[in-house]
């Protein structure tokens, strides 16, 4: 990175230590902050969508639709998430699989399932067996966020579901004495108000969900995990031209500054979203409000 | 080979008794049973010496956080913001290279290293930190008028918080305790994936649930006994805790008693 870093080996402690911390591997480690800050990016959203929808399934007046969307809030809960990451992302990679086998090789004879082996034509491999290394990469990272999505999006729908039946029945009997229909009741009313009731269960989830991200690493990305084990552990001068000790307890520890960090920033941003919300709202928050401006 | 003999050779291969060797290939399904719920003892093990110790931490930091003299408030405060705010798996990393660190410092910290105790620590200071932010909860709600009432008898420091704050705080609190409890028990199954090393093959029902999946790329099977074994120790779990909890509000009217209700997952 910098001119003077030709020759490690000479340099005196903090210089070395500039080079050290500019590495290429380095710089890729400071990448993987940034695909934990993209995959919160992507899954916070489609987990709110899956969960809106799951909780409107549940909702649903037609039965079968609103068993499909209790079972979705069910299944995920009452099992070690853990299981349900490692489960999901080999189920959702051989499903992919399966289908695009179906579709390209019809006349293929074989069993798919042959004793302990998963065995689908080579044209049906996702990604193709040929194809850039980042191809694999990004199809990994992408599986990984669309388990969190599901996985998320399941608890979003409980927390959803609880926010619909709070919105104070008055409310929906005054949009029906209007002749509102059932849909435009729900748009027009229930989303609307539902916000405030749902903004702490959604807190809540959106904390469990920044100190879930470390399982990226069990899903087989790069994530900072990775690179935390890799470049702490001990290096001998023979592969490095920057031979140190075991520093992995230094780099988890960098790790858990900068989660407490983000935690900790989330909680102060998010108290100020939920005072905007209950502003004017007749709950005992909003009282508390008015009664501090008394 | 029959099931009684498989679950012979198996039922305590975590704990390193009988076959060494782990099945290679046609697995069937009892071993995978066998396997998986042999591995369940770790489960139960940390869950319940965590539990039973983490109780008492938890007590203790949940006063502290209440306390009025900062110097006992801080360090409440941050423990509890430490073990709450960071993700258990990033914990379990962190200690494991830490005790590795101290192993060379002295021959005291040996042990740590391995799961049983190292592993264990972590699990401890994890759930007494949550179940503080509960019992503080809890605490914070003890109606005024009972208080009021111990005042007025003459009850006062020992006394009055044995007999009148302690286990009003303990009745606010358990139906929260009680989902700490049953996502500690599934916390359980992070050990062996962050750093903790499973020597000879012995690990937890994650683990072998693991193994089984990834020697037949089949997860069709082991991951579904492995969530039969932990609902089943959820139901254990509930009922223990329900007995308790109604011995705790046996003496109020049956509408006023506090339910149990099962919350939504919670990832550390």
């Amino acid at each position: 990175m910098f001119s003077f870093c030709t020759d490690p080996a000479t340099l005196s402690d903090l210089p070395w230590m500039a080079c050290y911390l500019t590495t290429g591997k380095h710089l890729n480690f400071y990448a993987a902050f940034g695909t934990v800050l993209l995959l919160l990016a992507i899954t916070a959203p489609a987990a709110l969508a899956f969960g809106f929808a799951g909780a409107a399934a549940a909702r649903s007046r037609f039965a079968p639709l609103s068993l499909l969307g209790k079972t979705y809030i069910a299944i995920v809960r009452g099992v070690p998430d853990i299981a349900f990451f490692l489960f999901f992302v080999i189920a959702l990679d051989q499903g992919i699989e399966y289908l695009k086998h179906q579709w390209v090789c019809p006349d293929w004879d074989q069993p798919i399932r042959q004793g302990n082996d998963f065995i689908v034509c080579q044209a049906a491999k996702v990604p193709l067996g040929n194809a850039a290394q980042w191809v694999h990469k990004t199809y990994s990272f992408f599986v990984a966020a669309f388990t969190f999505a599901i996985v998320f999006g399941a608890f979003a729908a409980n927390v959803l579901y609880g926010a619909m039946r709070a919105v104070p029945r008055a409310q929906l009997e005054t949009a029906e004495a209007y002749g509102m229909t059932h849909r435009q009741t729900f748009w027009r009313i229930t989303v609307p108000q539902m916000w405030v009731y749902a903004l702490p269960g959604l807190s809540n989830l959106w904390m469990v969900l920044i100190k879930s991200t470390p399982l990226l690493f069990l899903l087989g990305v790069e994530d900072i995990v990775y690179w935390a084990r890799e470049l702490g552990g001990s290096k001998t001068p023979r592969f490095t031209d920057y031979p140190h000790g075991d520093w992995r307890m230094w780099y988890f520890l960098v790790l858990l500054v900068f989660y407490l960090a983000f935690t900790r920033v989330s909680e102060v941003v998010l108290d100020r979203i939920m005072a905007r919300l209950t502003l004017g709202q007749a709950t005992t928050g909003g009282d508390a409000q008015r009664r501090v401006q008394a | 080979m029959s099931c009684v003999q498989t679950i012979m050779d198996y039922g305590l291969r975590s704990l390193g008794v009988g076959e060494r060797l782990l099945p290679r290939s046609d697995f069937t399904l009892c071993q995978q049973f066998t396997l998986i719920g042999s591995g369940l003892i770790w489960n139960v093990y940390f869950g319940v010496i965590a539990l039973a110790a983490g109780f008492f931490l938890a007590t203790a930091l949940a006063l502290g956080k209440g306390a009025r003299p900062a110097l006992i408030r801080k360090p409440s405060e941050w423990f509890i913001f430490v073990f709450r705010g960071s993700p258990l798996f990033i914990q379990f990393f962190f200690a494991y290279f830490l005790f590795l660190s101290l192993k060379s410092v002295h021959p005291v910290f040996d042990p740590f290293s391995s799961a049983w105790a190292g592993a264990l620590v972590v699990l401890f200071f994890n759930t007494a930190a949550y179940s503080a932010e509960i019992f503080h909860g809890a605490l914070k709600s003890i109606p005024r008028g009972d208080v009021e009432a111990a005042d007025a008898y003459g009850m006062a420091g020992w006394p009055r918080f044995r007999r009148i704050i302690w286990p009003t705080m303990l009745r606010l609190a358990w139906p929260g305790y009680t989902n700490e409890a049953i996502f500690l028990f599934h916390a359980t199954t992070l050990v062996f994936f962050s750093g903790f090393p499973a020597q000879g093959q012995k690990g937890d029902a994650l683990y072998y649930a693991r193994y089984f999946a990834d020697q037949t790329f089949n997860p069709f099977i082991s991951y579904p006994i492995l969530a039969f074994y932990f609902i089943l120790l959820t139901l254990a779990i509930i009922g223990l805790f329900g007995l308790v909890n109604r011995r705790l509000n046996r003496h109020l009217p049956p509408e006023q008693r506090r339910k149990i209700r099962l919350r939504p997952n919670l990832i550390r």
